[in-house]
């Protein structure tokens, strides 16, 4: 690791302020990726400007229809969260699923998806349940938030606040892990609400989280697994490394994503 | 059997300080005025290096010095080595090419040691490695193990134009092919045996110092063998003649094999060390330990094997592969050749076997001994070939194996080894019962009705331990002897002390030696101390590797305890006033045969000390005696493990239902750590048939370099396991012992991939045998079942 300013904000605006100080300066959320790149001199910020003081960054709470979670709150909080499983249970089942619990405890929902890593749970969750990303700057739909790999709408001096998410009727993620690093090889988020059917895939994408509109059609007309009998994701746009070959993980969207259907109908 | 003596489940000593962080490892050691060293490793599998400046990098904040291959060639430290003489078929010495500690003109895998910065800090190291100049050329990569030899390959060392090492054989060739001629059947199979990165929980580490007021070395570092350690840097690579030099060994934290061998890192920090005048630390990262921890296994395999009308095993023949990496590791020859090919008679009687190795150089980490080493090898192409068969045969495997069990002992195979004993029918029949085989067709059918698919697989694995024979192994090659050395100290108020030239690195060594000692002696346990691991404390011995250190590090304790029990004799008879012939000793009491006359034994040793009872021209004072136990054979424990998987067809992926292991390993000491032995070496076994795989790309880049891309198995990963034992007393060590430390990382992956390929329609399936693979197996099977 090299040297670096360290900067503990006790506002979003503060820590804007600070971040415009230093040139080339991150934030710093939980630091699951931003510390181990820095460890392995990856990353060479000139100064890290610390979330983790601002108390009304964390936090969970029902607003009405929405369900609203603070930026800087863990997937600990989350998974653990009464409110949250009352609301969206399949969500509070993914944040489970995230890791193990040192991640768990320090990782948090807003640094997991300004980082938009390919094999991350919850870009799925919010382009599925339709999120609203709201910034210091603005509300950004989950649809145009995730812009590829590690790529996002964000820009500079913006900092995510906070997520809103609207409860589906019906929910569920599926993830099948890599057995390595256990983030998804192929995790598939289904979400219906009304007419309206998400199914969003992460981990398989060469491009990041995507949704997959051809099975989102096939449930439209009946929601149930059968409808997506013989339906085949396109390999082309699957990601390939040593893990798995772009056939494989495009034969596993379609075993997870049936599968998916089928948790969120409770069978 | 007392409470705590031979064959009771006495809980570890030695978990105390472990698991109350009070254990003392090679990085918890801090030494004063200590410096620290950070290697600069190579970014390139093969290349020459055209130019390397260091000035400007010396001059970076607290930088002591850069040493280099030049400094190595100036110093006349010599290179490291391998020390087992492996001679090809045409009689000539392998050919191994220089391994300089820091390279010399040429870079032969990622990670090789370029140079060292020693600096005031690590952090101040790797900054300064950064600034150092270098200019590389470039060459081809060989990574493949199969392809290394061909025509038109990129040379690795000069030495050997062809990457090969040796092209070596066992066995009588002319009358195994006769017997494959007159065969009735052949079953042929190829197979990789995937590498591994040996993956000890604590990283290697090293401190080396110099004592400038006496002339002394000491080194602290991670090994399993410290005075084998001493050996190799003192006659081979010069640092310091031996009683010059300390070697340390505290407390490892596993090893696996990889920590017996002398690499380069603690090499340079103990010449380092009198260079700066300050002492030299260096301590693995987790990746580190992926590029330069000698890797195991990496064969390439096409095997046969012949049956007659009656469905009995006539011969087998092999022909293997070894990648033994970018140079040749400490033991890196004798793996794939003497630990490998005597044991491909497996637990069946063969008349004819033969097997030719080549060994071969790739641009890769160098390849040596890790848990099992070459017998995991054997028995994956032992096992694999009679599944195989007994399937071809339309023979249930249980039947298959049993037919072709050698029943009576000793046993001679066709591939130098006596099976001394063994009763391999019990332990199938033990281990069948356990799994309820019986049933398994049930269980199949129930799997099949929730869309799974249900595989059981048997793996009867022998193993040759407790090495070794010193006279049998230097007639194979072996530049050193295998034997043990032990010396019992009894101190005056009689609790004792046990210095052993075995070293524990998580096997309990303080406490199944220390049951030995209470169960011979008759003192209380607590009043044992085991100490190993230091070359000032301790005599000159083997160390621990091979599953040898009950058969023979205790052995040696063992006629040491014989040795003392006699001089207690001696000591007693005076006391007693009777002669020596009629004392008698046991529950730790000396007593007079046919009276009541009785000393306890910590009253003996107290007569020992004082002296006043006899005249030092009758008997010298004192209890302390000396002994080195070679053994007269190889152990040979052997056993069946039976696993059962359930295949999701959807996915790939393979659940393990159920586990069985019925071991023979003789006489168990503390049947607890025996089967603790037991469940990690499963683990690993596991590990190796379902998840871990070492990758590089075509450029030699080392692909699984962390734990995000390399998996390891986890406790979920794992069922409850279902051990269970049987006896054979080993008819050649006092003890009766055999030897468990790698039994289930042999066992294991034969185990998982006959129960996967029985799930998936007898579809070959490749180690690691990931989601992926076995998703294609069922995609091919169920191909074939649509064509039919």
């Amino acid at each position: 690791m090299y040297a670096f300013e360290y900067v503990r904000a006790n506002s979003v605006r503060g820590a804007v302020s600070a971040l415009a100080k230093h040139e080339d300066g991150k934030i710093l959320a939980g630091g699951h990726t931003l510390l181990p790149t820095m460890k392995q001199r990856l990353a060479s910020p000139s100064a890290l400007v610390d979330l983790g003081a601002i108390k009304d960054l964390a936090g969970i709470e029902q607003r009405g229809r929405s369900l609203i979670i603070g930026a800087m709150t863990t997937h600990a909080a989350v998974a653990a969260s009464d409110v949250v499983k009352a609301s969206i249970p399949s969500l509070a089942e993914m944040a489970h699923m995230i890791g193990d619990p040192a991640v768990r405890n320090r990782g948090t929902i807003g640094g997991s998806i300004a980082n938009n890593d390919p094999a991350a749970d919850y870009p799925a969750a919010c382009l599925a349940l339709n999120a609203t990303i709201v910034t210091n700057q603005r509300k950004i739909p989950a649809s145009d938030f995730f812009k590829g790999l590690y790529e996002t709408a964000l820009e500079p001096g913006e900092i995510i606040v906070r997520v809103a998410f609207k409860p589906p009727s019906r929910a569920a993620y599926m993830k099948f892990r890599n057995p390595a690093s256990r983030f998804a090889l192929v995790g598939v988020f289904v979400a219906k609400k009304g007419s309206d059917i998400r199914v969003a895939v992460t981990g398989a994408g060469n491009q990041g989280v995507f949704r997959w509109r051809a099975a989102e059609e096939a449930l439209a007309k009946r929601f149930n697994p059968k409808s997506l009998d013989g339906l085949k994701a396109d390999a082309g746009m699957m990601n390939a490394d040593i893990h798995a070959s772009p056939d494989y993980r495009a034969h596993l969207v379609a075993v997870m994503t049936q599968r998916a259907v089928a948790k969120a109908l409770g069978k | 059997m007392t409470s705590t003596g031979i064959g009771a489940a006495v809980r570890r000593k030695e978990d105390h300080r472990f698991i109350t962080g009070k254990g003392r490892y090679t990085d918890d050691i801090n030494r004063p005025g200590q410096a620290h060293a950070y290697f600069l490793r190579s970014p390139h599998a093969h290349a020459k290096i055209k130019s390397l400046d260091v000035q400007g990098a010396k001059t970076k904040p607290g930088v002591l010095a850069i040493l280099t291959g030049d400094d190595i060639a100036t110093d006349k430290v010599g290179g490291l080595i391998c020390g087992w003489m492996i001679h090809s078929k045409d009689g000539s010495p392998m050919k191994a090419g220089p391994h300089p500690a820091l390279a010399q003109g040429k870079v032969r895998y990622v990670g090789d040691h370029v140079a060292v910065v020693i600096a005031e800090t690590v952090g101040e190291a790797k900054d300064a490695a950064e600034a150092i100049k270098i200019e590389y050329e470039v060459l081809p990569a060989e990574v493949e193990t199969a392809s290394a030899q061909r025509q038109g390959a990129a040379v690795i060392h000069d030495v050997a134009p062809d990457n090969t090492v040796y092209r070596w054989h066992l066995g009588d060739k002319a009358k195994t092919d006769a017997a494959f001629a007159a065969a009735k059947h052949v079953t042929k199979i190829d197979l990789t045996n995937n590498r591994l990165a040996p993956n000890p929980m604590e990283p290697r580490a090293a401190i080396g110092e110099y004592d400038s007021g006496d002339g002394v070395f000491t080194l602290y570092t991670t090994s399993q063998n410290p005075h084998v350690a001493r050996l190799v840097l003192s006659a081979f690579i010069g640092i310091a003649p031996e009683h010059k030099l300390r070697v340390v060994a505290p407390d490892v934290g596993g090893g696996f094999g990889s920590k017996i061998f002398i690499y380069a890192e603690e090499t340079v920090c103990v010449w380092a060390a009198k260079k700066v005048g300050r002492p030299v630390k260096w301590t693995s990262d987790r990746t580190e330990a992926f590029l330069s921890d000698a890797h195991g296994r990496d064969h390439v395999t096409h095997a046969e094997l012949a049956t007659d009308e009656n469905g009995k095993i006539t011969a087998l023949r092999a022909r293997t592969i070894a990648n033994l990496g970018g140079y040749l590791s400490t033991f890196s020859s004798s793996v794939p050749t003497y630990l490998y090919a005597p044991l491909l008679s497996g637990q069946y009687d063969i008349a004819n076997i033969y097997c030719e190795v080549d060994g071969v150089y790739t641009n890769t980490t160098p390849v040596d001994a890790y848990r099992g080493a070459g017998r995991p090898e054997a028995t994956f192409v032992v096992e694999r070939l009679v599944e195989a068969a007994a399937r071809e045969l339309g023979q249930d495997p249980a039947k298959f194996r049993r037919k072709n069990y050698i029943k009576s002992f000793p046993h001679q195979t066709p591939v130098i080894m006596t099976y001394d004993a063994g009763d391999y029918a019990a332990s199938l029949a033990k281990a069948m019962e356990i799994a309820d085989y019986a049933n398994i067709g049930k269980r199949k059918r129930e799997s099949a009705k929730n869309g799974k698919l249900r595989g059981i697989g048997i793996s009867s694995y022998i193993e040759a331990c407790g090495i070794a024979p010193s006279q049998a192994v230097g007639s194979l090659g072996a530049g050193v002897g295998l034997w043990e050395s032990a010396e019992v100290r009894v101190n005056p108020v009689g609790t004792v002390e046990v210095l052993t030239g075995s070293h524990s690195h998580g096997q309990g060594h303080e406490t199944t030696f220390a049951q030995l000692v209470s169960e011979r002696l008759g003192v209380p346990f607590e009043n044992v101390a085991i100490i190993h691991g230091d070359t000032d404390k301790v005599q000159f011995g083997m160390g621990t590797y091979g599953s040898r250190s009950g058969a023979v590090g205790m052995s040696a304790i063992y006629k040491a305890l014989d040795k003392v029990i006699e001089k207690g004799k001696k000591v007693a008879a005076y006391v007693l006033e009777a002669s020596a012939g009629d004392i008698e000793f046991k529950d730790g009491k000396f007593t007079v045969k046919g009276t009541d006359k009785a000393a306890d034994f910590g009253a003996i040793a107290l007569q020992a000390y004082i002296a006043h009872k006899f005249s030092g021209q009758e008997l010298e004072p004192g209890l302390k005696e000396g002994a080195f136990y070679d053994p007269t054979n190889f152990t040979f424990p052997a056993g069946v493990h039976i696993c059962e998987v359930e295949v999701d067809p959807g996915t790939g992926s393979t659940r393990i239902e159920r586990w069985t292991a019925v071991d023979d390993f003789g006489v168990v000491i503390n049947p607890m750590i025996v089967e603790g032995q037991v469940h990690g070496g499963i683990a690993q076994g596991v590990g190796q048939a379902l998840l871990e795989g070492v990758r590089y790309n075509a450029d030699g880049q080392l692909v699984t370099a962390s734990y995000m891309d390399y998996a390891m198995p986890r406790a979920d990963d794992l069922p409850s396991f279902h051990v269970g034992m049987t006896v054979t007393p080993c008819p050649s060590n006092p003890l009766g012992v055999k030897g468990c430390g790698e039994a289930g990382a042999i066992a294991a992956p034969a185990a998982v991939i006959n129960a996967i390929t029985d799930a998936v329609g007898h579809e070959h399936v490749a180690m690691p045998a990931t989601a992926e693979t076995v998703w294609k197996a069922c995609q091919r099977a169920s191909q074939k079942l649509a064509a039919e």
